[in-house]
């Protein structure tokens, strides 16, 4: 087991205190539970260079994080940011715009990318300071916890 | 602007937003905006009913990247609320933690944020393809700033070692030691940096700031000292809200700090490098003559050269205290609750940021005020956009826009306390 899951690193991110921005997190801190003691799972605010560090060595990664895109509220999309850049993904042009999609090209870049990236998207709803996740994106949490825990076990077996 | 935030952002990093709004009638600058979103008001609230104890562990979650100004603020603060006297170990291993924090957020803003904008790249990202070696010593730098983070503060993001009194756990001297070898390579890649951003081109902008920095005679201000001007300012903590004030501005949600006469005033790296040029290391000062900047410099687009200058101090510094260090007796100074009225200001990288508490019998906080340095740095920031954006009003939207948002930048504005102003607006009427 442990040659199959020590290369990989679950990542939740967001910031805890702004509503749905919290539903990487909230799926990275269900998920601690529930994997296998050798695999890693980290929260993490999402500047690009910390990421960019904790990519170091390692062969995968799972990332998720909350969307913003006009979808539903709760929708979720996997990508597969080793094989293409995440869609509409633009840099240079905010001052601090500097996060997940960042993260991943400038690993790119400088070929630091782990070999898979996988990244899930969950479309929020409010991102208010103090508000708790939506209902829609609760239940979106819990669906992406299910289906990374489905995946793991599945390369256990 | 043609693009709105929602589609840029796909992935939305939404710790804070903004505006910016330029007018330009007939050939000049009229009227410059940054609107600019506080997190500090809702986290005022949120104290307010809370233990003295869990302020250092509330303020860090303002800031992702300057967490520990935070922490640092709050507890001088409460000591000062609480009569608490700390011991000198004590005092060094903040300075310490301090310079990590120094070291990761500098190196953030020069090489990822703000050095694109001089070479021409529209971010890090298409930086990096050209200038590999570059980056990565840059995160490499970075990399020892939150090294001396985790050690000291726990985590590096959102330190959990920091407690009113001291720490809850003190790190061994051979703990620290481990850090040497990295911080002395870190020196050595400050001070490339320094040589690196030096060579950039500069706009040739002064304006006369009136500066505002902490000040301590022996030493590199970061977490004591007096609050001092270019102006003859010289003023403790206690004294702040006597001599600046925040005010509701009518575009922004946001509180705009000014002079009680009604002044802008700026602070972080351009005050501190004015104020307390003596106080850096002879390797810093030599660095900075070096790279051609006097102090004080007067130009902003040049602070990219004094942060760098500031990140060789914070490593020199860094290696100074962990070679003199002593393991403290014990970890924190034991803490009585009571009624009080603390202050305290200490240098966040970005500049000057002050709290101010009061507490009741069993030390609940009644009030808590943070006033961060980018709300101190706005109203200069408008000006600057007032006074500089005139040179550039001919160059097409884009351009123009790029230059209004490189002005912003260098201020460093805090990503939870005042970013995302991907909402640029130029009206020309």
């Amino acid at each position: 087991m442990t040659d199959k899951l020590g290369g990989v690193l679950i990542i939740g991110l967001g910031n805890p205190d702004r509503g749905d921005d919290a539903a990487g997190r909230a799926v990275a801190a269900r998920l601690k539970a529930r994997v296998p003691s050798d695999m890693r799972v980290i929260e993490s605010g999402g500047e690009a260079t910390a990421l960019l560090a904790l990519f170091g060595e390692m062969d995968e990664v799972i990332l998720v994080d909350a969307a913003m895109s006009g979808a539903a509220p709760g929708t979720v999309e996997r990508f597969e940011a080793h094989e293409a850049p995440l869609p509409a993904a633009r840099f240079g042009v905010s001052t601090h715009g500097f996060g997940l999609a960042e993260a991943i090209e400038l690993a790119r870049a400088l070929g630091q990318l782990p070999r898979r990236c996988v990244v899930y998207a969950i479309e929020g709803r409010s991102f208010a300071l103090g508000d708790p996740l939506s209902p829609n994106v609760e239940t979106a949490v819990d669906a992406v916890v299910a289906r990374i825990l489905d995946a793991v076990y599945e390369r256990v077996d | 602007m043609a693009r709105k935030t929602i589609k840029v952002d796909y992935l939305a990093r939404v710790e804070g937003e903004g505006a910016l709004s330029v007018t330009i009638r007939d050939g000049r600058v009229t009227h410059a905006e940054l609107r600019i979103f506080e997190p500090p008001r809702f986290f005022e609230a949120f104290l307010r009913g809370r233990a003295f104890s869990e302020a250092p562990d509330i303020t860090a979650r303002i800031c992702g990247i300057c967490p520990v100004a935070y922490q640092m603020s709050a507890v001088h603060a409460m000591e000062d609320a609480l009569g608490v006297k700390i011991t000198k170990p004590i005092r060094d291993l903040r300075r310490l933690l301090y310079c990590g924090e120094w070291i990761e957020s500098h190196t953030l803003h020069i090489y990822m944020l703000h050095a694109p904008d001089f070479l021409g790249y529209p971010g890090a990202v298409e930086m990096a393809r050209d200038h590999g070696d570059i980056v990565k010593r840059g995160l490499d730098l970075k990399k020892t700033g939150n090294a001396l983070m985790s050690l000291i503060g726990g985590r590096e993001i959102h330190p959990i070692n920091v407690r009113v009194g001291g720490f809850y756990k003190a790190p061994l001297k051979r703990e620290l030691a481990t850090l040497n070898e990295s911080l002395k390579r870190a020196r050595d890649q400050a001070l490339e940096t320094v040589r690196w951003v030096a060579g950039f081109d500069f706009p040739d902008c002064r304006r006369d700031y009136e500066l505002v920095a902490l000040s301590h005679p022996d030493e590199y201000a970061l977490n004591e000292g007096r609050i001092v001007s270019n102006r003859g300012l010289n003023i403790g903590a206690s004294e702040y809200d006597g001599h600046f004030g925040e005010s509701h501005v009518a575009h922004s949600n946001a509180l705009q700090s000014r002079t009680r006469d009604g002044g802008a005033y700026l602070v972080g790296p351009l005050a501190r490098f004015a104020l307390n040029f003596e106080q850096l290391t002879p390797l810093a000062r030599d660095a900075a003559k070096q790279a051609g900047i006097d102090s004080p410099c007067a130009n902003p687009y040049q602070s990219i050269v004094v942060r760098a200058v500031e990140t060789l101090y914070a490593c020199d510094e860094a290696l100074r205290i962990i070679a003199g260090y002593e393991e403290p007796d014990r970890a924190f100074e034991p803490v009585e609750p009571k009624a009080g009225l603390g202050f305290a200001a200490t240098e966040a990288p970005r500049g000057m940021l002050y709290h101010r508490y009061r507490l009741d019998d069993d030390g609940a906080i009644l009030e808590a005020q943070i006033v961060p340095p980018t709300s101190q740095n706005q109203a200069t920031i408008e000006q600057d956009l007032t006074v500089f954006i005139n040179d550039w009003v001919d160059l097409p939207d884009e351009a123009l826009k790029h230059r209004c948002e490189q002005t912003v930048r260098n201020y460093d504005p805090c990503i939870s306390c005042a970013t995302h102003f991907l909402d640029l607006r130029v009206d020309r009427g």
